[in-house]
This record gives C-alpha cells, sequence and structure tokens, in this order.
C-alpha cells in the first residue's frame, strides 16, 4: 500500500513546557529536584553576596565631602578616592602639564581606532602612524622638549605610569618576540640555542626577578656614570619579560601555518626574509592576534608588579594614599578601586580576543 | 643520456659569499663572538664596579652571619644572632614550597569545583562560577594579594576582641590561632601507618585492575583506598593509646601564646594565590571537558554505559589529557607568584634572600643567579615530567 | 635525442646526471637520469611514495640533492645562492594543494613575485597578472580571496600565478589529486593550452588520458628509481617492465 503526502503539514507552535519564562526556568533552573535545591541555596548565595557589595559600595557609600570627616564608615568612603583622583590618573605629574597626557591619549585612541576599525581601507598609514609616529610624538609631548616643560619621569605615576609601562612593553616586546620566534625555528643551531636559552630562562623564573635583576644588575653591567633612570629600567625588565612570552605566541601562530606557504613563496623566487615579511608573518601575526591580546592582559596585570622597585603605578599610588595618616582605613576601598579600574580593561580586552577568534574561526571556514 | 651542456662545469666552484652553508656558519660565528664580547662587556664593567664599591664576590656569604630576624621559620631553627645567609636561603626555599604546595592543592579544589559549576546546566549556578571566574581572572594578582593582607586580614579585630570558635581556635589581626598537637611515646606509629596505607592502596589498586581483567569483577578500590590511608593510622592511635596531647593557645591580653598559629602573611598569600590560580583552572578544566566531544557521551549512552561510568571511563581521562599539560603550566606559575609574598612580608626566597640578604650583603650578582637557579629547577622538574607524561600519553594513543 | 617531437628543438632545459638523495638515512633518489628538452611535455608517474614529488622538488631546490648533477637552464644547481634565485625566477612550480597565499586576493597574489623579485612596477604587474588571469579564465575573480573560489578556480590561479613571473619552465606535482572529478578538467584544459604553446613541462600525475595526449615522454618510477621511460603510446601499450604492467594494471582498473 502506498502512501502520499500532498499537503504540507500545518507549522504548530510548541508545547508550553518549551518555551516561554516558564519553559525556560524549567529547563534551566527546576529541570530535577537536586537542580531545584541548587537553584535555591545558589540564589541565596548570589542575593546575599549582591546585596552586601551593593550595601557597601552605593547605598550606604559617602561620595559627597573633602575629608575623612566625611566619611560614615557604614558603607564605603569613595571621598578617598575623589580627593586624589588627579593623583590616581597622572602621579606626581604637574597639574598644569596634565593636559598633555590627555593630548597623548586622544592621540592615541584615534590611532588604534584607525588601525583596528575598518574605515580606512588601506591598514598602512594607520599602522605607520601608531607605531612610528605616536611614539615619536609621545615621548616629546610626555618628557618634554619643543617649548614643552621638562617633566622628569620620577613624576609620572598613576594610571599615566601604568599605561606607559604596558604599551611601551608592548611596542619593544612584539618585534622581539618575533625575532625571537624566527631565531627559534632557524636552522642555525647556535641562533637556535641562544634563542631557546633565552626563552625558557625568562619563562622559568618570575617577573619580580627579572625586575630586580634590572633594577639592581644593570647599573652594575654598565660602565661607571652611565645609568638609566628607574622607569627605563623597569622598562627593560618588562619588555624583556614579555618578549620571551610574545615569542612563544608567535612560534605558535608559526607552527600553524602549513609548510606549502613556504614552498610557494620559495617557488616564487622570493627570499628568506621576503617570505617571512610578505607571506609567513602577516599570516602567522593574523592567527595570534587573540593570544598576543591575552598575553597583554597578562602583561598590562603585571605592570603592578613596579610596586615593588619603588615606580608609582596606579596600584602603589592608590597604596601609598591608604597609608597616608590623613585618610587611615579606607584600603577596601582603595583595592576595589583598583581592582575594578584593572578589570574592566583586562575585561574588555579579553572579550575583544574572544570575540577576534570567532572572527577568524568563521573566516577560516568560509 | 648524457647531452653535452654549456656551463656544465662552470658552476661546480660556488663563491664561498653566495653558499647558504658558508654564510650560516659565519653568521653562527659572529653571533658567538658577538655573545661572548657581550658577556666579556658585563663582566669587566661589573668587576670594576664592584671593586670601587667595596662589594665582595664569591659565595662566602653564604656562610656569614644573616643578623636579621624572619618573620616565618618552618621545621629549621633560626637564629638571627648564629644563623647565616645560607640558612635564610633554605628557609626561603622551604616557605616558597610550603605556600606553593598548599597553594596548588586548594586552587586545584577551587578550579575543579567551578569548572564543573560552569557547565551546569543549571543557569544560575553557571552564571555564579563564571562570575567568579571573569572577576578573579582579570584583577592583577597583587591587587588581590593586598586587598587580603591589608584591607580584609590586617584589618580583623585585635587580640582582644578576637573571634573564637569554641575556647581553642581564634581569629584575629595576627592570625588564625589553634591547638597544636603534642606527640607523645608510640606517636610514630601514626605517621608510619600513613605510609603503609598509601603502599598498600597502590597495590590493592593493581590488584583489582589484575582481577577484573581477569575476571572481570569490579572491585571498590576508592573507598577502600579511603578507608586504608585514613583507618590505618586511627587504628594506630587507638593501639597506641592516643600517643598525643593538645597544647592550647593561651589568650592573654594582648597575645596569645603556645599553639599553633597560621601568621596573616601566610594566609593572605595562600589564600590570593589560591583564588586566582583557581579562576584560571576552572577555565581550564572547563574547556577541557569540553574539549571531549559530544558524541563521545552520545557513543557512550548507545553502548548502555551508566552516566557516571561514563564520566569516570570515558570523559574525564580524556578530558584530563587536555587538561593536565596546561594545569602544570598553573601550578609553575602559581610557584613563581608565591614571589610576589615581598609585598606582602612574607619570608619567601624573594623577599628575604633576594631582598634582605642581598641589601646586607650587596652581592646582587649571587644571589639573584641562586634565585633564578631555584625556579629555573622547579620549571625544569616540571617539564621533565610534562615530558614524560606526553610520552606516556603518546603510547596510549598507539 | 631520437624521441624528440616536432616542436622541441635541441636546446636542453632540464638536464639531470647520476643524482641521487637521502633523506637521513633513507635513499629516496637512486641515480636519477634525465634531460628534458626545450618545449618538451614529460609525465611523471608512479606509486606513492616512490619519490616522483622529491625529484622534481629538487629541480627548484626545494630539496636538497646530495650527489650528481642537475642542470636547469645552463646553470647547474649548487649551493650558490644566487644560482639558486635565479633558477627559482625562471622555473614555476604548481603544487597539489595550490599553496594560494589566503591573506591576498587573486591578483595580488599573482603580482606579489613579479614586484619583489623582478622589480616590474605595480601597473604593469597587475597588467600582466590580468593578462594571465584572463588565459586561464577567472579574470572577474581578481578581487576575491582565495578562500572564496572553489578548488578548480584555486588551481587555476596558481597557475597564473606561476605563469606572472615568465617562466620558460613549469612543473607540476599532482596539480589535480585534490580536487573534485567535476574541477579536474578546467584545470587540464588550462594544462593543455599551456602545452600547447610549447612551454616546457614536468608533470607528476596519474591522469592518463591527460599523459596520452599531451606527453612527450612518460616517466615511470618506482621506489626512488626511474624504471621505465618511453613515449605514452610505447609506454601504455607496450610497457617493458613488469612493475610498470603491474601499475598500469592497477591504475586503469581503478581509474
Ligand atoms: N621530509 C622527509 N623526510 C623523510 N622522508 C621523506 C620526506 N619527504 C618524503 N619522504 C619519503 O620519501 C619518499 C618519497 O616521497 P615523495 O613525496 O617524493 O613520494 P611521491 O612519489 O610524491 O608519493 P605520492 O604519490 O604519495 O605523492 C616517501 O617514502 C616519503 O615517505
Ligand atoms: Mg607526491
Amino acid at each position: 500500500m502506498a502512501i502520499v503526502r500532498t499537503e504540507r503539514h500545518p507549522e504548530l507552535p510548541p508545547p508550553v513546557t518549551q518555551t516561554g519564562v516558564i519553559g525556560w526556568m524549567r529547563q534551566n533552573l527546576f529541570s530535577s529536584w537536586f537542580n531545584t535545591i541548587l537553584t535555591i541555596v545558589s540564589a541565596y548565595v548570589a542575593y546575599h553576596a549582591i546585596y552586601a557589595f551593593l550595601d557597601f559600595a552605593i547605598i550606604n557609600a559617602n561620595f559627597a565631602g573633602t575629608s575623612r570627616d566625611d566619611c560614615t564608615l557604614d558603607g564605603a568612603c569613595w571621598v578617598f578616592i575623589k580627593q586624589r583622583f588627579g593623583q590616581i590618573m597622572y602621579g606626581f605629574y604637574p597639574e598644569a602639564e596634565r593636559w598633555r597626557v590627555d593630548v597623548g591619549y586622544v592621540l592615541g585612541a584615534i590611532g588604534i581606532f584607525l588601525v583596528l576599525s575598518n574605515v580606512v581601507k588601506s591598514k598602512k598609514w594607520p599602522a605607520v602612524y601608531l607605531f612610528i609616529v605616536y611614539p615619536v610624538i609621545c615621548y616629546f609631548l610626555f618628557y618634554g622638549g619643543f617649548g614643552l616643560e621638562v617633566v622628569e619621569t620620577s613624576q609620572w605615576g598613576g594610571l599615566f605610569l601604568t599605561l606607559v609601562l604596558a604599551s611601551v612593553s608592548i611596542f619593544v616586546a612584539l618585534p622581539l618576540g618575533i625575532i625571537l620566534a624566527l631565531g627559534r625555528r632557524s636552522e642555525m643551531p647556535v641562533v637556535r640555542m641562544v634563542c631557546v636559552g633565552f626563552i625558557e630562562l625568562i619563562r622559568a623564573v618570575p617577573l619580580i626577578s627579572v625586575l630586580f635583576m634590572a633594577s639592581v644588575m644593570l647599573p652594575l653591567f654598565l660602565p661607571e656614570g652611565q645609568n638609566f633612570d628607574k622607569l627605563v629600567r623597569a622598562l627593560v625588565g618588562m619588555s624583556l619579560f614579555s618578549a620571551a612570552y610574545m615569542a612563544e605566541v608567535v612560534r605558535g601562530g608559526l607552527q600553524a601555518l602549513p609548510k606549502g606557504q613556504m614552498e610557494a613563496a620559495k617557488s616564487l623566487g622570493l627570499g628568506y626574509w621576503q617570505s617571512m615579511g610578505l607571506i609567513i608573518l602577516p599570516q602567522a601575526l593574523k592567527i595570534s592576534i587573540p593570544s598576543i591580546v591575552n598575553t597583554f592582559i597578562g602583561l598590562f596585570k603585571d605592570t603592578t608588579l613596579v610596586l615593588i622597585i619603588g615606580l608609582f603605578d596606579l596600584l602603589s599610588v592608590v597604596k601609598a594614599g591608604t597609608q597616608d595618616k590623613d585618610w587611615l582605613g579606607l584600603a577596601t576601598e582603595g583595592y576595589v578601586f583598583v581592582a575594578a579600574v584593572f578589570w574592566v580593561f583586562c575585561f574588555g580586552m579579553s572579550r575583544y580576543s574572544i570575540w577576534l577568534e570567532n572572527k577568524l574561526h568563521t573566516g577560516h571556514k568560509r | 643520456m648524457t647531452a653535452d651542456v654549456p656551463g656544465m662545469s662552470e658552476g661546480a666552484k660556488v663563491s664561498p659569499f653566495r653558499d647558504p652553508k658558508v654564510r650560516a656558519l659565519f653568521f653562527q660565528i659572529l653571533v658567538i663572538v658577538t655573545f661572548l664580547a657581550f658577556v666579556y662587556y658585563i663582566a669587566d664593567n661589573t668587576i670594576t664596579n664592584l671593586e670601587k664599591r667595596g662589594i665582595a664576590s664569591g659565595f662566602d656569604f653564604l656562610s656569614q652571619n644573616s643578623g636579621f630576624d624572619i618573620g616565618i621559620v618552618l621545621f629549621v631553627d633560626y637564629n638571627a644572632q648564629t644563623s647565616t645567609h645560607g640558612d635564610v636561603l633554605l628557609i626561603g626555599i622551604i616557605n616558597t614550597l610550603a605556600v606553593s604546595l598548599s597553594g596548588i592543592v586548594l586552587a586545584t579544589i577551587i578550579g575543579f569545583v567551578f569548572g564543573v559549576l560552569r557547565l551546569s546546566n543549571n543557569w544560575l549556578v553557571n552564571k555564579i562560577a563564571s562570575v567568579y571566574i571573569e572577576v578573579v581572572r582579570n584583577i592583577p594578582l597583587l591587587v588581590q594579594l593586598l586587598f587580603w593582607y591589608l584591607a580584609v586580614l590586617l584589618e580583623l579585630p585585635n587580640v582582644r576582641e578576637s573571634a573564637k570558635i569554641g575556647e581553642s581556635i581564634a581569629l584575629n589581626n595576627r592570625g588564625l590561632y589553634f591547638p597544636s598537637i603534642v606527640p607523645e611515646a608510640g606517636f610514630w606509629l601514626i605517621p608510619v601507618a600513613f605510609a603503609v596505607g598509601i603502599i598498600a592502596t597502590i597495590f590493592v589498586s593493581r590488584w583489582a585492575h589484575k582481577r577484573q581483567d581477569e575476571t572481570g569483577q569490579p572491585f571498590p578500590v576508592i573507598s577502600t583506598g579511603f578507608g586504608l590511608i585514613l583507618g590505618l593510622p586511627i587504628v594506630a592511635a587507638l593501639v597506641m593509646g592516643l600517643p598525643f596531647g593538645f597544647e592550647y593557645p593561651a589568650m592573654g591580653r594582648f597575645n596569645i601564646s603556645g599553639g599553633w598559629v597560621v601568621k596573616p602573611e601566610f594566609m593572605a598569600l595562600f589564600l590570593g594565590l589560591s583564588i586566582y590560580t583557581g579562576g584560571f583552572i576552572a577555565e581550564i578544566v572547563r574547556s577541557g571537558i569540553n574539549a571531549v566531544s559530544h558524541g563521545q557521551t552520545e557513543a557512550a549512552n548507545s553502548l548502555g554505559i551508566k552516566p557516571n561510568i561514563t564520566m569516570r571511563l570515558i570523559i574525564i581521562p580524556q578530558a584530563l589529557r587536555v587538561i593536565i599539560p596546561p594545569l602544570t603550566s598553573q601550578y609553575l606559575n602559581l610557584t613563581k607568584n608565591s614571589s610576589l609574598a615581598t609585598a606582602i612580608g612574607y619570608s619567601e626566597i624573594v623577599a628575604i634572600f633576594a631582598g634582605t640578604s642581598l641589601n646586607q650583603t650587596g652581592q646582587a650578582i649571587e644571589i639573584i643567579a641562586l634565585t633564578m637557579l631555584f625556579y629555573l629547577t622547579i620549571s625544569l622538574i616540571i617539564s621533565v615530567f610534562m615530558n614524560w607524561y606526553n610520552s606516556r600519553i603518546a603510547l596510549v594513543e598507539r | 635525442m631520437s624521441e624528440a617531437a616536432k616542436h622541441m628543438n635541441d636546446e636542453v632545459a632540464i638536464q639531470i646526471n647520476g643524482m641521487h638523495k637521502w633523506y637521513g638515512e633513507f635513499h629516496v633518489l637512486r641515480d636519477i637520469n634525465l634531460s628534458v628538452h626545450r618545449g618538451e611535455k614529460i609525465v611523471v608517474c608512479g606509486p606513492s611514495g616512490s619519490g616522483k614529488s622529491t625529484m622534481i622538488r629538487c629541480i627548484n631546490r626545494l630539496e636538497e640533492h646530495q650527489q650528481g648533477q642537475i642542470i636547469v637552464d645552463g646553470i647547474e644547481l649548487t649551493n650558490d645562492v644566487k644560482k639558486v634565485d635565479e633558477i627559482r625566477r625562471e622555473v614555476g612550480m604548481v603544487f597539489q594543494h595550490f599553496n594560494l597565499f589566503p591573506h591576498l586576493t587573486v591578483l595580488e597574489n599573482c603580482t606579489l613575485a613579479p614586484i619583489w623579485v623582478r622589480k616590474t612596477p605595480k601597473e604593469e604587474a597587475e597588467a600582466t597578472a590580468m593578462k594571465f588571469l584572463e588565459r586561464v579564465k577567472i579574470p572577474e575573480q581578481a578581487l576575491k580571496y582565495p578562500g572564496q573560489l572553489s578548488g578548480g578556480q584555486q588551481q587555476r590561479v596558481a597557475i597564473a600565478r606561476s605563469l606572472c613571473m615568465n617562466p620558460r619552465i613549469m612543473l607540476f606535482d599532482e596539480p589535480t589529486s585534490a580536487l573534485d572529478p567535476e574541477m579536474i578538467s578546467e584545470v587540464l584544459d588550462t594544462m593543455i593550452s599551456l602545452a600547447e604553446e610549447g612551454m616546457t613541462m614536468v608533470c607528476v600525475t596519474h591522469e592518463m588520458g591527460f599523459a596520452k595526449t599531451v606527453a612527450d615522454r612518460v616517466i615511470f618510477m618506482d621506489q626512488g628509481e626511474i624504471i621505465e621511460e618511453a613515449p605514452p603510446e610505447e609506454f601504455f601499450d607496450n610497457p617493458q617492465s613488469e612493475r610498470t604492467k603491474l601499475f598500469l594494471s592497477q591504475i586503469l582498473h581503478n581509474g
């Protein structure tokens, strides 16, 4: 007996238990008695945690006032942060000159926007601006020269110093890391050994020991009289440290490329550096961007370690503030604020890197 | 088949400048020479600088008296008047290992718990776990450590207003106090019983494997193991007539004496490291379990294997393969991060040896070299383990 | 060379004398002797792992040989980088997996080498590239990325990319074996038209139809040696060695 369907079955809505708020809750919160208990317990915990936090940070917090006396201490006393905001942002950078830092931020933001967005077709000029012109501008803008008053690096501090540390280190670490990664894959045993030795040594030891080395030993290594200031020494340490990690990230990207790419480049007559620069590195770096961003997040968090060698970055300025005898007892506010600032930066970047990774993945499948 | 071709013999001689092998050799010699020149330059400057500053060199300082006090000393005797910088190094190493190992244990527990919660079907549980992970991973460890130390632990009530559990456990801004165990005659049997329990468990698990292979009968290895490892020491204690007593912390007005105390420096570092690293481990666990495809679960279900056995025999072994390599590198990170103790005054190797000893002797090179050597050794041990593990996995996969 | 066909001249394009190659202890190529005249088309076939790829990759020194001589266009392949560069400029190669540069458009793939190696001005390089893209019948794809093309189109771009360097010799390493059946013919057609123009070609392929129509000589390799070398009619109708017979019976069966 043959059965032939001539009409299409009408589309029916799914049963109520699968849709709507009730269906969603049934599936995601109360699917079994165990799940129901779990939901109740965690709702209780979450409610108390959120309530306690809001109570501390907003409901009972002090926002108005100018001194420690305005703190009622029922909740957070944000007056402290408000009063010190200038220092937290710029350290001891003279107040009259702080506009220079802001101009630097704006110029940098423009550069980053042009490089990351698709407003400009060719990425060449934005990249030249961001990686060559902008650093030079920043040097004169922040330090001084061309009629701008000199501001010694010992006066730099706060979030400004944190950003300087992170961006200068990544700026040095990326090219150095690329060279180390290429060296590690070189066919020359001596070159390979030097690179592997450097990378593995640095990755085995904690950043602090590298920073100690830069701050205590660098002066010993140089001829008498020649010396860098403290910030430069910290930058040397941070850059070398992140270069080793960057090298491993780039190596991962290089390894992910099929061998055929290099062979095709060679068979067209391109030399080693041409093949690397035109074919291999653009692709390897592109697939490593998410990992590069992650390394940068790590580096950004690690800048806080300069506190230990006596620089006044964001964390350090706040810590000093909490120990000021006029503002005692506000450590929680201070650290929660610093944590929030770092969190916003790092969480933002990590979301960006996840988004990029997904985009790259779908791009490949195409 | 040969045809005479013009220029056949001409190419045989290669100008040395155009031979890549010669070039490579030349370049490598250049690298070595530059490297040696660099080392010589540095060494020369350093020697001159050290002489000018009147700083000694060599490792004699290790046997010189240190002359400073150390906050936390475990397992060894230390006395500022008689002990040496060598002792300081030893204590630094012990303290580093102590906080790292205990941190690793707690971080692993936290990581696995939150990693599994992060995979829960329960929306609320899932969200709570992901908030934990995202908060903890995106705040610098040093900020967290300072928070725990300066904003939480040091802000606890003072000795007089200690928070107490019963009369013998107290928590205040000097630490967590609890009774110590004082061994009496016959105490030795308890650790021995513990060791015997572990060894016996290993044998039982081998025997059980073999028996299951041969007869198909499973054996409850895990509960038997627990029984042996915990039960034997208890039996030993009972047999020897409970050969220990307790010393209770005596609460004075401003001070507490006797008993055991966990200092806030240790606690802050221990908590901070575990909570921070736990967030990273949770992510590793989550992606490890996710990496074992749903297909595997479905295949197991379709074979009629029960869910908990599927988890134990199919999902977990495969997920562990993905999890263990990044997990060990987190352990290494935790150990390296314990050096942040410098900022909160816990006496580990960087704080007391690369800090105080260095300030006193000025022998930066030797001290930093020894410190780095210590970390290098640890990471070498971990990478030897990783190689062993990877080769074992490779064998299994064949 | 008695078997030389009409449109080839006596000039030798590739000469291989007593060439050996080892991978570590493994003797991959044993005593290879071959001479290819200008304009000649050679098809190389043989079982998997017989060393076909290795042999043609030695011709543009993607692999290094350890003994014997390889002379391409009158230049002997030695360690001399300058000569290696010179030969790579004159010898085009097409790979099994296309090896297009995925981060560059089709047009950029084609102009890259002329611009950076031959120092051709960009406009001129683009004009040449468009000419060759028209020849392989995909000028309309010039601004797309390789990932957006079908396999057959990609392989034709790869051929065009090589042609843009104006090579005097083309090497093909199984150019159709990564393609779906319906795309094979479009690539083969391109190769046939290239052959008709008198390009010197060495092709590793198992497309026996192609070998019959285009090849001047077929070379059969097994276990690192050239076992048999004959014009296609003789090779297919009257193979001499047992191994060739076995190989032919296998592929004709399956094909
Ligand atoms: N880089 C290498 N190192 C060691 N052995 C290799 C390497 N490349 C190829 N071989 C070996 O050399 C032999 C010849 O390889 P080749 O790729 O030339 O074979 P083929 O004839 O092209 O085979 P196919 O038809 O499968 O492409 C094979 O046995 C292969 O395993
Ligand atoms: Mg091949």
